[in-house]
């Protein structure tokens, strides 16, 4: 008898196996199925609602997949072999009741038992995202609806240029960039998006480039318009995520009210000089209302008192870290992660090197939020920022 | 009357002699926000209007909390509290 015969026999005698038909009785009464095979395997078919997880990191994460080393575990590989020297390992680490199912996958095909077929990356993309895949937050699933997920950013400049770059790198995709400017030389110190090369390009366009060179699985909408009141609404309709990274207050007043008027969350940042402030307004989430942009400033500065645009100055990093924040909380959003900035307005002072969030809440009185009454249009703001 | 902290942004520092904080004794947000207009009156112009009302355009918290959602100017103030004035700003 060869080695691996005599092993094989060996297991049979201490590992307990079961039938498929068995298998699926018990995870149907809790206990947890996991496919070890590999993913050019997997991706052809796996047993409905089983867990997937490659044998070579089985030992390493069975914990997200099975907390409870008491609990009943059950291996399924191609042809239940795998699955008998994998179910070694994990008695070996600590689980107590590991079965192997026999047969494998090509029975319980063969038994006409449920399939599905999983979410699937390509080779390139499992290796682009592998870290990602090596989240249990993210994982697969996550990163499949990354992908499936469509976020539009007003604003290609300072915060856009770092929420685009990682939105694209994260593999979101379909990224929607709304501007109508051109690259100028003096862009360059905070909008990393761009090169020297670009100056004079719309910004659209050469982000578009840029974007498409870092990943290419991203779908890039250019957009090079001025956002109003006639394109707001069809610019902003098919995406589940609204970033404001706009430099002007009309404009941002302006994406406030298309937002709580189709629901959509908006992802809000602003830097001047030295402070940024970020949040998410997001009046129709789920779970809870909470408050939108005009709740915390019901009506923007009149011009004579706004700090200047242009000549106000701002550090070049500071748009990154805030635009980086509105990324992180995007991506929240999209995989359904954590708490997010709602209800919070979150404050950086670059100068203290602090962070300070303070809560907000939805004015009762909101005349966009509120629910009372009709939505009172689109509103005129002088554009004092042009 | 209270030992208070007030913390002044980037955006309105050059009508508070360019200082970042600074310490007064008040009772409430309001009476913080007078002293303030004492010392600093083209500040106080841009917090609050004739009326002496907080701005739509600007916030004041003390910690956490919106004077808002609290009893606004009448907000009563506690030893150490931290009073933070936070304006619109636009850039990106």
């Amino acid at each position: 008898m060869s080695l691996k015969d005599a092993t094989l026999a060996r297991l049979r005698k201490k590992i307990a196996e079961v039938s498929p038909a068995e298998a699926k009785a018990l995870q149907e009464n809790g206990s947890v199925l996991i496919d070890i095979r590999t993913p050019e395997e997997t991706s052809l078919g796996i047993p409905a609602g089983a867990a997937l997880l490659n044998r070579d990191r089985l030992e390493l994460n069975i914990e997200d997949h099975a907390p409870d080393p008491g609990a009943t575990v059950l291996l399924l590989c191609n042809s239940g072999v795998r699955s008998l020297l994998a179910a070694d390992n994990l008695l070996a680490v600590g689980y107590s009741d590991v079965r192997s199912v026999a047969g494998g996958f090509v029975r319980w095909k063969s038994e006409r038992l449920p399939l599905e077929v999983p979410v699937s990356l390509g080779a390139n993309q499992r290796q682009r995202y592998s870290r990602h895949l090596l989240l249990p937050e993210v994982g697969l699933e996550g990163q499949h609806t990354l992908l499936q997920s469509r976020v539009l950013l007003v604003g290609a400049g300072g915060l856009g240029s770092p929420a685009a770059l990682y939105l694209a790198a994260a593999g979101v995709g379909t990224l929607t960039l709304v501007d109508h400017d051109v690259v100028d030389r003096s862009n360059l110190q905070r909008q990393v998006l761009y090169s020297d090369t670009n100056t004079g390009l719309p910004k659209t366009e050469a982000a578009r480039t840029r974007l498409k060179a870092l990943n290419p699985d991203v779908k890039i909408n250019a957009v090079d318009q001025k956002l109003d009141r006639t394109n707001v609404e069809e610019l902003f309709a098919d995406h589940q995520v609204i970033i404001d990274g706009t430099d002007n207050f009309p404009t941002r007043y302006l994406i406030n009210d298309a937002c709580v008027r189709l629901g959509l969350p908006n992802v809000y940042g602003s830097v001047f000089r030295f402070e940024g402030q970020t949040s998410v307004f997001w009046p129709a989430q789920p779970d809870e209302p909470t408050p939108c942009y005009r709740c915390l400033y019901p009506q923007p500065p009149p011009p004579e008192l706004a700090p200047g645009c242009g000549e106000a100055g701002v550090l070049g990093v500071l748009p990154g870290v805030i635009g980086l924040l509105q990324a992180t909380e995007t991506l929240k959003l999209l995989l359904g992660l954590g708490d997010l900035l709602t209800s919070r307005l979150l404050h950086y002072d670059a100068l203290q090197a602090r962070f300070t969030t303070h809560r907000i809440q939805p004015d009762p009185n909101c005349e966009y939020c509120s629910g009372e009454g009709e939505f009172p249009g689109y509103s005129d703001y002088q554009d004092f920022c042009s | 009357m209270k030992n208070v902290t007030i913390r002044i942004p980037a955006a309105l520092r050059e009508f508070a002699g360019g200082m970042a904080e600074l310490e007064l004794q008040a009772v409430t947000a309001g009476t913080a926000l007078e002293k303030l207009a004492e010392r600093f009156p083209l500040l106080s112009q841009r917090i609050v209007d004739q009326d002496g009302a907080v701005r739509a355009y600007v916030n004041i918290f003390v910690g956490e909390t919106n004077i808002r959602d609290s009893s606004g100017l009448e907000t009563r103030l506690a030893d150490g509290d931290i009073v933070t004035i936070i304006p619109a700003v636009a850039g990106g």
